[in-house]
């Protein structure tokens, strides 16, 4: 199926077609690492909207990326309950490692580096998103493994 | 200490995340039960229960069903919709109730569906709940194989990573396909919710009770807790500076410092208790004093705090207040969705005075006009997010403003570095340098 077919899919499920804009950006997005301006062409032509609003809406959630990420999204929860059990210290970890500041991507384009407000696993501090998937708890020597991990892959 | 399974039992024993398992603890019967009612007699049963929202406003659930117009009066579908979208800092029980419960929220679905005559049910699960995602998935494709849907369609509609997307009506705005931004009320979603229908709107842990509710009848489960009015079990989501982080079932009225210290197992590392959130990152502290509170609404509320989400954090005597505010800051400065003014300048003008306090840069009236610019964000928007960035950052200054004036005294903080909180980064601040990929060609 393509991009537009499996968005008219989904937005068959809903009452209204707009309700589908949220699962065809992150569709959109999985296809090509971020919504480009061609990302938010093919999801508003699908759902008879236009760029403009579907940038609008993308542009308000975290989720979505306006620009280029690396190949691989590690976030790093530094909320206040992971912040108090270390999670600065983790985010340095991943900063001395990968070797670049939080917010950037590596030069290679393999990893971006982003903080996350607090990811909900609270008790099990600090919780770190590895593509989505959580690893909790995560300190900072377990931070050298898991970027090799991720190296590799 | 009374920890009582009510919405996770069976959890510990079984796989519940299986249909046959669910069925195998008595999973469904309360869903038959409840169709072989009148939905008016279902609606009884909850507001006889008492049963009020786990999301944090604590209103109750049959009240607000009770609003809902019948068929006849508003010739429009009505809808239920579970709020699964999470995000109250320190909070993180309904993804452990959809990881390992999903059938009890799917039950829940049905039977309020059935008690407001509705035939569609939406699930908005926060974006980042990867995994939780895909249980509820898998449940609801094995309970409609099994035709326990009767007619009704479930959708399972993921968020995309907003904190205001909790809040009800900037739920709806973002299941409607659009910025979630809050709606000015009235009307009430009960009224004119999604798509302009009728809605009732409740969270995950609300709606997972209802089988229990159903099952013991309104009046059996009204008397468990601290009844008549913080009825019925919670799950509290330890966390912070405590041994046994992690989510407990208990029942409401249960000391606050049971919680801590014997289920959690105290403060680590030998250290002291200083502070606690009781409710998520939005409600008011509370001193070390204060933590033989009982963990219901009137005991709350007369301490001037709230239950909130359930989220209890715990902070040790490495935590320096100042820094603690402003990291709260810093996340409804990042969350404000910016519709209306006094949050959105607020939470800003808030981040800018408690870097100010935390750097030794600012003069004692600066207290004052921190404590004015609360003031000033409260009660005057839209929704509750400037409230929830308000009522902490005032708690604090009122309760530590030794420890706030210290930093002003000094010119600098006391802690010399060594807080828990020190230097620690918000992803309000990381846009400050730009991801460095190229542009594919």
């Amino acid at each position: 199926m393509t991009l537009a077919e499996q968005i008219q899919e989904i937005a068959a499920g809903y009452p209204q077609s707009r309700s589908a804009v949220l699962p065809a950006l992150r569709l959109a997005q999985e296809q090509y690492g971020w919504l480009s301006p061609e990302a938010l062409r093919e999801v508003a032509d699908a759902l008879d909207l236009t760029p403009a609003y579907c940038q609008a809406v993308a542009s308000f959630y975290d989720m979505f990326h306006m620009k280029p990420v690396g190949r691989h999204l590690v976030e790093v929860c530094t909320n206040i309950s992971c912040a108090l059990v270390g999670a600065q210290q983790v985010l340095e970890a991943f900063e001395s490692e990968l070797g670049v500041r939080t917010g950037e991507t590596t030069e290679d384009g393999d990893v971006t580096l982003r903080a996350l407000e607090c990811a909900g696993g609270c008790g099990w501090g600090t919780v770190v998103a590895i593509d989505h998937r959580y690893r909790e708890p995560v300190r900072p020597e377990d931070v050298p493994t898991i970027v090799s991990e991720l190296r590799d892959d | 200490m009374t920890e009582l399974a009510l919405v996770l039992a069976g959890a510990d024993e079984r796989d519940l995340t299986r249909l046959s398992e669910y069925r195998a603890v008595g999973g469904y019967r309360a869903l038959e039960k409840a169709r072989g009612m009148d939905p008016e007699a279902v609606i009884e049963e909850l507001l006889t229960s008492n049963l009020r929202g786990r999301g944090g406003a604590f209103f109750p659930m049959g009240r607000k069903a009770s609003f809902i117009p019948k068929p006849d009066d508003v010739p429009k579908p009505r809808y239920v919709v579970v709020n699964a979208d999470e995000s109250e800092p320190g909070t993180f029980k309904d993804r452990e109730l959809m990881f390992r419960v999903p059938h009890r929220l799917i039950e829940g679905c049905l039977i309020t569906a059935h008690a407001i005559r509705s035939q569609n049910v939406f699930i908005y699960i926060r974006g980042e709940y990867l995994a939780e995602f895909e249980v509820v998935r898998a449940a609801l494709d094995e309970a409609r194989d099994e035709g326990l849907f009767a007619g009704v369609t479930v959708v399972l509609h993921r968020g995309a990573g907003a904190y205001i997307c909790g809040e009800e009506s900037a739920l709806l705005e973002s299941l409607e396909g659009k910025r979630g931004q809050p709606r000015s009320r009235p009307p009430y979603p009960a009224v004119s919710g999604l798509y302009a229908a009728p809605t009732l709107i409740n969270n995950v842990e609300t709606v997972a009770t209802v089988p229990k509710v159903i099952e013991l009848g309104g009046a059996e489960y009204a008397k468990i807790g601290a009844p008549p009015n913080s009825t019925g079990t919670r799950l509290f989501s330890l966390s912070g500076n405590v041994v046994r982080g992690g989510n407990y079932e208990l029942e409401l009225g249960t000391s606050l410092n049971d919680l801590i210290f014997e289920i959690g197992g105290g403060i680590p590392n030998g250290r002291k208790l200083k502070a606690v959130i009781p409710g998520g990152s939005s409600v008011p502290v509370l001193t070390a004093d204060e933590v033989d509170t009982p963990l219901e609404h009137d005991a709350m509320t007369e301490r001037g705090s709230m239950l909130g989400s359930g989220a209890v954090i715990v902070i040790d005597d490495r935590c320096c207040m100042v820094q603690l505010g402003l990291r709260v800051a810093q996340f409804y400065m990042h969350e404000s969705c910016g519709k209306c003014t006094p949050c959105r300048e607020g939470t800003r003008w808030m981040v800018q005075l408690l870097h100010k306090i935390e750097d030794g840069r600012a003069e004692h009236e600066e207290l004052d006009l921190l404590l004015s610019v609360c003031d000033r964000i409260l009660g005057k928007c839209l929704c509750p997010l400037g409230d929830a960035a308000a009522m902490p950052i005032a708690s604090y200054v009122s309760k530590f403003r030794d420890e706030f004036r210290a930093h002003i005294d000094e010119g600098s903080c006391p802690f010399g570095g060594e807080s828990s909180l020190e230097g620690v980064l918000a992803p309000v601040d990381q846009h400050t340098h730009a991801p460095v990929a190229e542009v594919p060609a």
